[in-house]
């Protein structure tokens, strides 16, 4: 019976501490998920969101050489300044949904650390004026001005 | 081919059916009692992912309207990791429903003698040998096309693929308790019905479209189906064991709480507890939108956090495990078990910090290398030396042991496999540096002793896209120059375009350039530098684990008299 209670405790022991990891881990790491809206309605400074919404048209700007990007994300309601320092994503982009984890920054921006950008699942016949476009990039690119 | 959830369905139910027929084949003789029972389960389960192909997602449906063009195969899946890596995966997955149908097998015929275990045990190391495997490819796929510079996110579809994995490895240890002593036949029941459960809900998790991830590449509406499955199964399972209660219960019993079935034990407790925060981690989201509305995200810091502790705990009962005695070790046999590795632990990590290493973790990870490393030496050491005494040569003695007792040393080649793997984890963790920056044709930008400079842009017409690619030539000053071409892909059918990441592999530093924005002129470009470091050790050590497990798979070869 000793033995038995002795592998009881240990048993409770290895619970307890995984059970404060879990805890612990937990609060320290969830992240809620917001909209424009909700941000705008009660936001929190300092405190990790991630916040969704459309990428409005018109109001990315983005200079490489010092990798500053800004754009606003808006549900319909409400529209919230966003800052990131670095490239867009590939799936980035104006008229888009994107997803960006970050924190409210106090002087009225969200400062994004991470911009996860929807993919679209919708399915989308080849468009033959981009491929237009492509050929004229390459043009230039190559240097080819005929 | 196997896109899509429809596709995925079809290959799970062909990769069924391919054990199925394996089964037939191999036990229709040798496991006459068990075998009806088990075809049977196999059957059954063949025939729920029949009904969902044929009910909610019929695979060969006819497109309506018809596409002008078809979309084709998402880009970032061209890709030979991706041809192997689901067919590995649901290798994997499947091979576990094997030991399902012959725990239920056992449970339906109350023969739950040791017959279905060793039978079991060797489709069971086949199953976590694809599984292994799939995660690697999956690994290896994330790295070179993704261009996030990671292997592992815990991203909801890897942990679905991860849980079954950690349960699996439980059970491959706890068996052998099982195997010798007799005892822990419930606990092993339990694992083979949780290992399968798992599988079944990973493939719903990543499915069913539950959890909008990165990796979903698919949407469906099965979800009810998996679901409704995955209660039969568990509730039938749960039944049968409570109608065999009295049978399962263990002949024998813990003798101390050092000896080797008590760290066995605990190495079942650290993986059931490791798969329990994967878990938790990965539904705490789903449940919290569904009981409070809130939308949450749990991030890679929560699963890092809870699993390191347990992992490092792991790779210490590693070193203990296979050398300590069975039912109560003495001060003597830990001595000369252990002395010597301890020391070698304890020394390395003196060197680790003498070299400048500074990680807490890191140092302890290493020094904790070091000491198994130690203890599989000493065994083998130990082991080639008796055969040596019986006048054997060198070679031959430590081949023949390797295949003689192929099941112990394919295991220790598994553990070397993980000890690697936990040092590129660990390096990559402790010591990769990136930086991002827009440079001028012509500009050189510096990382880590490493100069990168920009040689200028390039447009080409391919087959199926336009590619935008940009020369960087990359020198540390001691070693040859390295040009790397990142690239970025337009594809006519995406609406964007893809990264194309450009990598030179190294034991120790991975160069890995990711090419961001660019000017249209082709004067700047804006390029993600990453060195990595020691991430190769995960790919060397995946090689040496997928040996091990294929050593550990040959058929046992009894000593010839």
């Amino acid at each position: 019976m000793k033995r038995h209670a002795k592998f009881l405790i240990g048993g409770a022991v290895i619970a307890a501490a995984l059970a404060y990891m879990i805890y612990a881990g937990v609060t320290q790491s969830v992240v809620y998920f917001v909209t424009p809206s909700e941000l705008s309605a009660a936001p929190v400074t300092g405190k990790a969101y991630r916040l969704g919404g459309m990428v409005e048209k018109g109001s990315m700007r983005w200079e490489p050489r010092s990798l500053d990007l800004s754009f606003r994300l808006s549900d319909g309601k409400a529209t919230i300044p966003v800052r990131h320092r670095g490239t867009p994503p590939d799936l980035f982009g104006e008229g888009r949904g994107a997803v960006v984890e970050g924190s409210w920054a106090g002087d009225g921006y969200f400062k994004a650390t991470t911009i996860l950008a929807k993919h679209s699942e919708d399915y989308q016949a080849p468009d033959p004026a981009s491929a237009e476009r492509h050929k004229e990039m390459i043009k230039t690119l190559s240097g080819d001005t005929r | 081919m196997w896109g899509a959830l429809e596709g995925s369905i079809v290959l799970w139910a062909w990769m069924l059916s391919l054990y199925t027929l394996l089964l037939i084949l191999r036990h229709r003789e040798n496991a006459r009692d068990l075998y009806p029972w088990a075809l049977s389960v196999m059957l059954g389960v063949l025939s729920f992912f029949v009904l969902v192909m044929t009910l909610p997602a019929p695979p060969f449906e006819r497109l309506t309207p018809i596409p002008a063009n078809g979309r084709g195969l998402n880009p970032l899946l061209e890709d030979t990791g991706m041809i192997t890596h689901p067919v590995a995966l649901y290798l994997g997955f499947t091979g576990f429903t094997v030991p399902f149908a012959f725990a239920m097998a056992a449970l339906a015929t109350g023969r739950l003698s040791d017959a279905w275990i060793a039978t079991t045990r060797r489709w069971t190391i086949v199953a976590w040998y694809f599984l292994s495997l799939g995660l690697l490819i999956g690994g290896w796929w994330s790295y070179h096309v993704l261009g996030w510079g990671g292997y592992w996110a815990w991203d909801p579809v890897e942990n679905a693929a991860f849980m079954p994995w950690l349960t699996g490895t439980a059970f491959l240890h706890s068996v052998m308790i099982q195997e010798r002593r007799r005892m822990l036949k419930l606990w092993n029941v339990g694992l083979v019905v949780m290992t399968f459960a798992l599988t079944l809900f990973g493939t719903f998790l990543t499915r069913s479209g539950v959890i909008a991830s990165v990796h979903a590449f698919t949407q469906g509406t099965i979800g009810v189906f998996f679901l409704s499955f995955l209660a039969l199964v568990v509730l039938l399972a749960l039944a049968l064991l409570a109608f065999r209660w009295d049978d399962l219960r263990g002949q024998g019993s813990l003798d101390s709480v050092i000896s080797r079935e008590s760290t066995f034990l605990l190495n079942n407790v650290m993986l059931v507890a490791a798969a329990f925060t994967v878990f938790f981690g990965t539904v705490f989201p789903l449940v919290s939108e569904a009981l409070r509305g809130v939308k949450v995200s749990v991030g890679a810091p929560f699963f890092n956090q809870v699993n390191v502790p347990l992992f490092l705990a792991l790779i210490f009962l590693m070193g203990v495990g296979p050398l300590i005695a069975w039912r109560r070790a003495s001060v003597d046999n830990l001595k000369r078990n252990f002395l010597w590795p301890v020391l070698i632990g304890i020394v390395s990590a003196a060197v680790f910090f003498a070299l400048g290493i500074r990680s807490t973790l890191a140092v302890l990870t290493f020094a904790l290398t070091m000491f198994v490393a130690a203890t599989v030496a000493l065994d083998l050491v130990r082991a080639t030396r008796a055969r040596l005494r019986m006048q054997e040569r060198l070679i031959p003695a430590v081949g023949g042991l390797l295949l003689r007792h192929n099941r112990r040393y394919g295991g220790f080649l598994v553990h070397v496999g993980i000890l690697v793997i936990a040092v590129g984890v660990t390096g990559s963790h402790a010591w990769s540096v990136q930086t991002e920056t827009t440079l001028k044709t012509g500009e050189t930008a510096t990382l880590a002793g490493y100069s990168f400079r920009f040689d200028g842009l390039r447009a080409s017409e391919e087959s199926n896209h336009f590619k935008v690619t940009g020369a960087f030539t990359v020198t540390n000053g001691t070693t040859r120059a390295v040009t790397l071409l990142p690239a970025k892909k337009f594809y006519p059918q995406e609406q964007s375009p893809i990264a194309y990441v450009d990598y030179r592999l190294g034991l120790v530093d991975d160069l890995y350039l990711v090419l961001g924005d660019f000017a249209r002129d082709g004067s700047q470009a804006t390029v993600k530098m990453q060195v990595n470091r020691l991430v190769s050790w995960i790919w060397i050590g995946g090689l040496i684990l997928t040996l091990g497990a294929a050593l550990a798979i040959l058929p046992d070869r009894k000593p010839a008299r």
